[in-house]
């Protein structure tokens, strides 16, 4: 197991060193230098030059990449000019609303979408299952923040069940952070519910058919346990997989959501960073959510591990 | 038995009517196909005429025209600067048809390119594909929204930073089918018979991803749609006052609640496109899968 972990641990440096080069170049490729972004417009080219000099932003591309990767393993991720502090406080400050919006949203996608692609696996062909595909295809069409919006509309607008936008963070209790959660987590989870019944429900269907479910029925068990027990427990890998694998589409749908329901959360500080033109923030985001999603995927894979004993060495 | 020339193409055209006819079958038997095709026909050819059956500017703005509810003259009503927004809805279906073609094309093209030789040369395979895995792993608007804070926003740096979100996924698409058909004997064939790399490349290994690909640009078509309306929305899009689906909605966001028109229209708009598309894909992947006869797989 320790083997397996350490093989995925190394596979990831390449990936990351490629993520964090993309994070340098966001800032590198600012036409004029990020002199430009900080002094704004009215900025004379000498005083633009002089900044970008003073930031040593006049070296060569390497010299530069290696002494801000040699930063950013140290934990110096920069500076904000506009808020004042540094890059990893900023993102810090910002991520607990975010982090709120994500799992919450993950748990209504996994209540929504599980038994809903176990029914339709398990009634293949029948009324259900047609609804149960025509949700989830009619769900990948929608942008999460679009149905926000008609969420919001019908909940908040007309019947004034919910908060209309805003957010209370949990030390005002966990009833008011929740209610204020549950329209944007809401309409995030039933997006990301649309691409999880599809993959639970075909990878029930993939083992719904093999030989040992027939001998599981054969010996008389119950239906429920033959489905849930013996038909879950193989297609638990993939469902798993799927959840990690959407995690980076999650984030995002976080990111855009959050700007509409006026969520102190990273989605706001990238979006009033755009406005600010405050780059380094929006490297320190990039490079963040990128790690978070490497890491979610690694923990995917580890407990894939676990759950799928083929792949434990010394087990073949 | 002797095949006379005459025979011999009698022959090959009973073979091809039924090839056609076989074709037809699966064609009809395939609704997904239809529909998204049917849709996304309709949308192309409103985005494509508008200008012509329309003399109405979408940006036309009428201070007494606000907040029209739908009625005979608006017939989907107008928004906070009096704009028709039917008539923006329609300019909106060729911005996002300019950005997801656009976008579909390019990135088919640059990924198509390098998973063909990513496939054929070991080396290039490797950094190109550690390449491709560093992008993928940047969650798509995050790299989008990223790219265009820093280039700054307009139409072409929309397409730019979409393209290089999605070029690593065809890439690795056309990669893996690569892969398979260069293993294929008559590919060995041609290697012994002295064929140049070139040749190979693209006369033997690009017919075989083509079908593969087809599929792919149409689900980037979609994807390209959704993340141009969501960076728009964001206001890291199309630049305002540019009708776009996106900018549309951008602009319904804090005046919704009382004028729920000016984002539902916009908003089912990217459903209905998008939609179609996704159908279209569905649609073609199993039409051009050789394992699916009629619908149903074998």
């Amino acid at each position: 197991m320790l083997r397996y972990i350490g093989k995925r641990l190394l596979s990831l440096i390449p990936v990351m060193l490629v993520v964090s080069v993309v994070a340098f170049l966001v800032v590198y490729m600012i036409p004029g230098g990020p002199a430009t972004a900080i002094l704004g417009m009215e900025a004379t080219p000498d005083q633009i030059s002089a900044l970008n000099a003073q930031l040593g932003f006049d070296r060569p591309f390497f010299v530069q990449y290696l002494d801000w990767f040699g930063n950013v393993l140290h934990g110096d991720w920069g500076n904000s000019y506009f808020l004042q502090q540094s890059v990893l406080s900023a993102i810090g400050e910002y991520f607990g609303p975010t982090l709120s919006l994500a799992i919450l949203a993950q748990i209504f996608a996994l209540i929504l979408s599980v038994p809903l692609g176990i029914l339709a696996a398990y009634k293949r062909g029948t009324a259900i299952d047609v609804t149960a595909v025509s949700i989830s295809l009619l769900g990948s069409a929608l942008p999460g923040f679009l149905l926000s919006m008609f969420l919001m509309l019908a909940f908040s607008v007309y019947h004034h069940w919910f908060p209309v936008a805003g957010y209370a963070a949990l030390s005002a209790g966990l009833g008011e952070h929740l209610r204020y959660l549950f329209i944007p987590a809401l309409s995030l989870g039933i997006v990301q519910a649309a691409y999880l019944t599809r993959m639970t429900r075909s990878s029930l269907l993939d083992v719904l058919y093999r030989n040992y479910i027939h001998t599981a029925r054969a010996k008389g068990l119950k239906e429920a346990k033959v489905v849930l027990v013996y038909g879950l427990k193989n297609a638990a890998p993939i469902i798993l997989t799927a959840v990690g694998q959407s995690f980076g589409s999650l984030i995002t749908g976080t990111i855009v959501t959050e700007t509409l329901f006026n969520i102190p959360g990273l989605g706001m500080l990238t979006m009033s960073s755009i406005n600010r033109r405050d780059v380094f923030v929006i490297q320190g985001v990039v490079l963040f959510v990128t790690m978070l999603y490497v890491l979610v995927n690694l923990v995917v894979d580890v407990l894939y591990g676990f759950v799928d004993p083929r792949l434990q060495p010394g087990r073949k | 038995m002797y095949f006379t020339r005459k025979s011999m193409s009698e022959a090959s055209e009973v073979i091809f009517k039924e090839q056609r006819q076989l074709r037809k079958e699966k064609l009809l038997a395939n609704p997904a196909l239809i529909i998204g095709a049917i849709g996304f026909l309709v949308i192309l050819v409103v985005a494509i005429l508008v200008p012509l059956f329309s003399s109405v500017d979408p940006n036309a703005m009428s201070v007494t025209e606000r907040f029209k509810a739908p009625c005979a003259k608006y017939i989907f009503g107008t928004d906070e600067y009096g704009r028709d927004i039917f008539i923006r809805l329609m300019y909106g279906a060729r911005v996002s048809i300019w950005v997801g073609g656009c976008v579909a094309a390019f990135s088919c093209i640059l990924g198509t390119i390098i998973g063909v030789y990513a496939s054929y040369f070991k080396i290039l395979d490797q950094i190109l594909m550690r390449i491709c895995d560093g992008l993928i792993a940047i969650p798509g608007i995050l790299l989008a929204i990223a790219l265009i804070a820093a280039l700054g926003t307009s139409n072409w740096n929309v397409v730019l930073a979409l393209t290089i979100v999605y070029t690593p996924s065809v890439a690795r698409t056309v990669r893996a089918s690569a892969m398979v058909i260069k293993e294929q004997p008559y590919v060995e064939a041609a290697k012994v018979q002295g064929f140049s790399n070139f040749k190979i490349l693209w006369k033997l290994i690009l017919p075989g991803v083509i079908s593969p690909l087809t599929v792919q640009a149409s689900f980037i078509f979609a994807q390209a749609i959704i993340s141009e309306a969501s960076l728009s929305f964001l206001g890291a899009g199309i630049p305002a006052p540019a009708a776009s689906w996106g900018n549309m909605l951008q602009d319904s966001k804090l005046v919704f609640s009382k004028a729920p028109w000016t984002m539902i229209c916009p908003g089912i708009a990217v459903v209905v496109c998008v939609l179609s598309l996704n159908l279209l894909g569905d649609g073609l992947r199993d039409f051009l899968d050789p394992r699916v006869k009629g619908g149903a797989k074998k």
